[in-house]
């Protein structure tokens, strides 16, 4: 499928991504100290002990880092497959249907997206609170209706192709003319949109811990920790950069490693 | 020799992966000269078009050789002084006018671009060029045409004003790849007549590339026949068409040869037909694209539906499959009516009418293997399961010539030809008694063209298969249908047995016959000859 060797920065955008989601796995392992342990002064520069310093309440920054991302990676994780799975299903009906099916579908999912995300999410979260499966299935939601939009765009191409008509007029079900006619062929451009749709609702669930409606306190969290150590900026200590550097990391990683995923398997 | 104003030498050209695409190709064009290039489609008629122009597409490197034009060789040239060729000393004319055109600019703003940017021209002169050549192309109210957008004219106007636009600058040499093919026939020869014209008068020489014979026959002094990306024959038009050397030439001139057409009678019929079409009209919101067709086909019988793009051709196969609605009238089949739409009717109904299109790479999905795409209608109207599928679809694979080694490729991976094939094995999967082909050749080269439809007169003759043919190509229906409708704007103008229908003085099915190109020298001539003689209103 892929030929030639990726560029030198995908290589490196594959490389950051894999230490990250490796780091994050192995958080028990290097982690030195707990998620929770207040083990040091407030905002301690970096010493051996500390290899980045602690946050503003003395916990040790690198294992905050570490347990964060795996709140944050994981929560996004879920939430996109939510919002893939609801988003991707819809969108192959709709296209599949046709017709009046299409429409009404297609004008509901307008309605959701004409409201900003983070108004709705906002709005929901404060009424529901913000518990952790609340969050994935609100921002899963959300996103599904993109997910929906591109879905439904590329596999409407397929659905008028003349193999389709010939598997309909052979009379076969809905079912398989979705999922053996249609999918297959739509499945690499819906790769790439879960791709990207992770970095757009890891970013979302980071904003969310930066406004404090994501993932509660104690729990680490990427946004939340850049939060609770926004202030270290002026005692001239790095503490907030990390977590943002790790978020900026990560989304530019993916983005970069889909897009050329995606500019290699148009080729077929 | 110093007239010539192109002269090509030993060009090769290679794609980046090695692979060569053109080789040890040499030309000569004079002012005023015209050459055809013809050959099947990956032949490198493009490739040697392009070149000409210096300009390699993406992938493909001129490895080797000189395009001399004007005896100084523009492969040495810088990058600035090609493109200051391109356009002024040669220019191009592509097979899709529309893909050319800016469609949010009015045409004239795109003809008289050239000239102004390259400095050749006042804004007002050229302006004044174009309305001039609109004149002598024929396009309707002259002074005002390039006031219009792409959308607003028609697919032959287009080509027309593409043709205004490369003739801008009045280049010295044009190239013209494929530039009447995706025109109607009745247009095709109205585009052609004025090409001709357009170029006599500037003198400019041309590079006239197609892979119809008949057409490059009415328009080039010379023509050269490219093969797997070598001259296989050239030599002047008369020579080609009426003695041609080898045996690819040879082939391809009785390809088009009405001559070589032999009559057929159509089998005995003697009990109901096995479709019949009982007054059916089709709308498309207040359009009526069909309007009381009714006919039949017999069993073991060819009947063919001819009329240019836009009479309704598709639309009537679409009513007969159930895949757009009836508006009136029924659609009988072994004697019992047919629900209007597919999904009403039953699995059997379904079964014993297929389809074949005349795209096969869009009729085929791309992410199944042959095995699978053939295999599947055994297994969902026979019942039949894994290796028992596997071996009746190596069956149908053979039978359509298929070799069984293709059977676990993609269609990605098979040439135009053998898709097509691989189409009609899927279609004959099912059994059917009757096969509904939507153009089947069009899309194919000729010789390949050539051979599907032998292919599918065998099956015809092994399966007592009866086929609904539609298509725009008389010489195909004269050679295989035993049975005409002639539609003209959603109604069947004539009907009737094969030759009976040519035969008849239909003022529109003669003008159909007559804009079929005959490879023989003076065609053109005569038909606009006899078409000024006529004066015929417009259909």
């Amino acid at each position: 499928m892929t030929s030639g060797r990726p560029p030198a920065l995908t290589l490196g955008a594959v490389a950051a991504v894999s230490l990250i989601v490796l780091a994050v796995l192995m958080a028990p392992w290097i982690a030195p100290y707990a998620e929770q342990d207040f083990t040091g002064g407030v905002w301690e520069p970096i010493s051996a002990a500390h290899w980045l310093g602690t946050d503003n309440l003395g916990r040790d920054l690198f294992a905050r880092l570490v347990y964060g991302g795996r709140n944050t990676i994981g929560v996004a994780i879920v939430t996109t497959a939510v919002a893939v799975f609801l988003g991707g299903a819809l969108g192959l009906t709709a296209a599949n249907a046709g017709g009046w099916i299409d429409n009404v579908m297609s004008r509901c999912i307008d309605v959701l997206l004409s409201v900003p995300v983070l108004i709705s999410a906002l709005m929901v979260l404060s009424v529901l609170g913000s518990s952790v499966p609340v969050l994935m299935g609100t921002i899963g939601v959300l996103e599904a209706a993109r997910v929906y939009v591109v879905a439904r765009s590329v596999a409407r191409n397929v659905a008028v192709q003349d193999f389709v008509a010939v598997a309909r007029l052979r009379g076969e079900g809905p079912i398989w003319v979705v999922f053996r006619e249609i999918l297959p062929n739509v499945l690499p451009p819906l790769m790439a949109e879960t791709g990207l749709r992770f970095c757009f609702i890891l970013l979302f669930i980071a904003s969310l811990g930066f406004l404090g409606l994501g993932i509660q306190p104690p729990a680490a969290d990427w946004g939340s920790m850049v939060r609770e150590n926004a202030q270290a900026i002026y005692f001239a200590r790095y503490a907030p950069l990390y977590p943002a550097a790790a978020i900026a990391m990560l989304t530019l990683g993916i983005n970069l490693s889909v897009d050329w995923l995606l500019g290699h398997s148009n080729g077929r | 020799m110093a007239a010539d104003v192109l002269c090509i030498r030993n060009l090769r050209v290679e794609s980046t992966t090695g692979a060569v695409l053109v080789d040890d190709i040499d030309l000569t064009l004079a002012r005023g000269e015209v050459l055809g290039l013809i050959g099947e489609s990956g032949a490198g008629k493009s490739t040697v078009g392009l070149a000409a122009l210096t300009f390699g597409r993406p992938g493909c490197r001129i490895v080797a050789g000189q395009v001399l034009i004007h005896g100084k060789d523009a492969l040495t040239l810088s990058a600035r002084a090609r493109r200051q060729l391109r356009g002024v000393r040669v220019a191009y004319i592509a097979q899709s006018a529309a893909a050319a055109f800016n469609p949010a600019m009015t045409l004239l703003d795109q003809i008289c671009e050239g000239p102004i940017r390259h400095g050749l021209l006042s804004r007002h002169e050229a302006r004044a060029r174009a309305i001039e050549t609109f004149r002598v192309l024929e396009l309707p109210d002259p002074e005002h045409f390039g006031e219009r957008y792409p959308h607003q004219v028609s697919g032959g106007q287009l080509q027309r004003a593409m043709t205004a636009m490369a003739l801008s600058c009045r280049p010295d040499v044009l190239v013209l790849d494929e530039p009447t093919t995706a025109l109607d026939v009745t247009t095709q020869i109205e585009v052609l007549a004025h090409l001709k014209e357009l170029i006599a008068l500037q003198g400019t020489a041309a590079l006239y590339i197609s892979h119809d014979l008949a057409l490059v026959a009415q328009i080039a002094d010379r023509i050269m026949v490219l093969r797997h990306g070598k001259a296989v024959e050239s030599g002047p038009a008369r020579q080609l068409l009426e003695a041609p050397r080898t045996d690819y030439a040879r082939a391809l001139v009785a390809e088009r040869s009405v001559a070589s057409v032999q009559s057929r009678l159509p089998p005995d019929t003697g009990l109901e037909p096995l479709l019949v079409v009982d007054n059916i009209s089709v709308r498309f919101g207040r359009h009526e694209a069909v309007r009381a067709a009714r006919f039949a086909v017999g069993r073991g019988e060819t009947v063919a539906v001819v009329g240019e793009s836009g009479s309704g051709k598709t639309t009537l196969a679409m009513a007969i499959c159930g895949k757009v609605g009836l508006h009136g009238g029924r659609v009988r089949f072994q004697g019992a009516d047919l629900a209007p739409g597919y999904p009403g009717r039953s699995r059997e109904e379904l079964r014993r009418i297929q389809l074949i299109f005349q795209l096969p790479e869009m009729a085929l999905n791309p992410r199944q293997t042959v095995a699978r795409i053939v295999a599947r209608p055994v297994e969902f109207y026979f019942g039949l399961r894994g290796a028992a599928a596997r071996d009746r679809a190596l069956e149908l694979l053979e039978a359509v010539g298929l070799d069984g080694s293709l059977a676990q490729r993609l269609p990605g991976q098979l040439s135009g030809g053998q898709r097509q094939r691989v189409c009609i094995a899927r279609a004959l999967a099912a059994r059917p008694d009757l096969i509904i082909c939507d153009e089947v050749t069009a899309a194919l080269d000729p010789l390949v063209a050539e051979e599907i439809l032998k292919l599918l007169q065998r099956l015809q003759q092994q399966l007592a298969l009866s086929f609904l043919f539609i298509t725009h190509d008389l010489v195909t229906v004269r050679r295989i249908a035993h049975r005409v409708i002639v539609m003209l704007r959603g109604e069947i103008v004539a009907s009737g047995e094969s030759g009976e229908v040519f035969a008849s003085n239909h003022p529109y099915v003669e003008r159909l016959v007559a804009a079929t190109p005959e490879p023989r020298m003076g065609w053109l001539g005569e038909v606009l000859h006899e078409r000024s003689l006529i004066q015929s209103p417009h259909p």
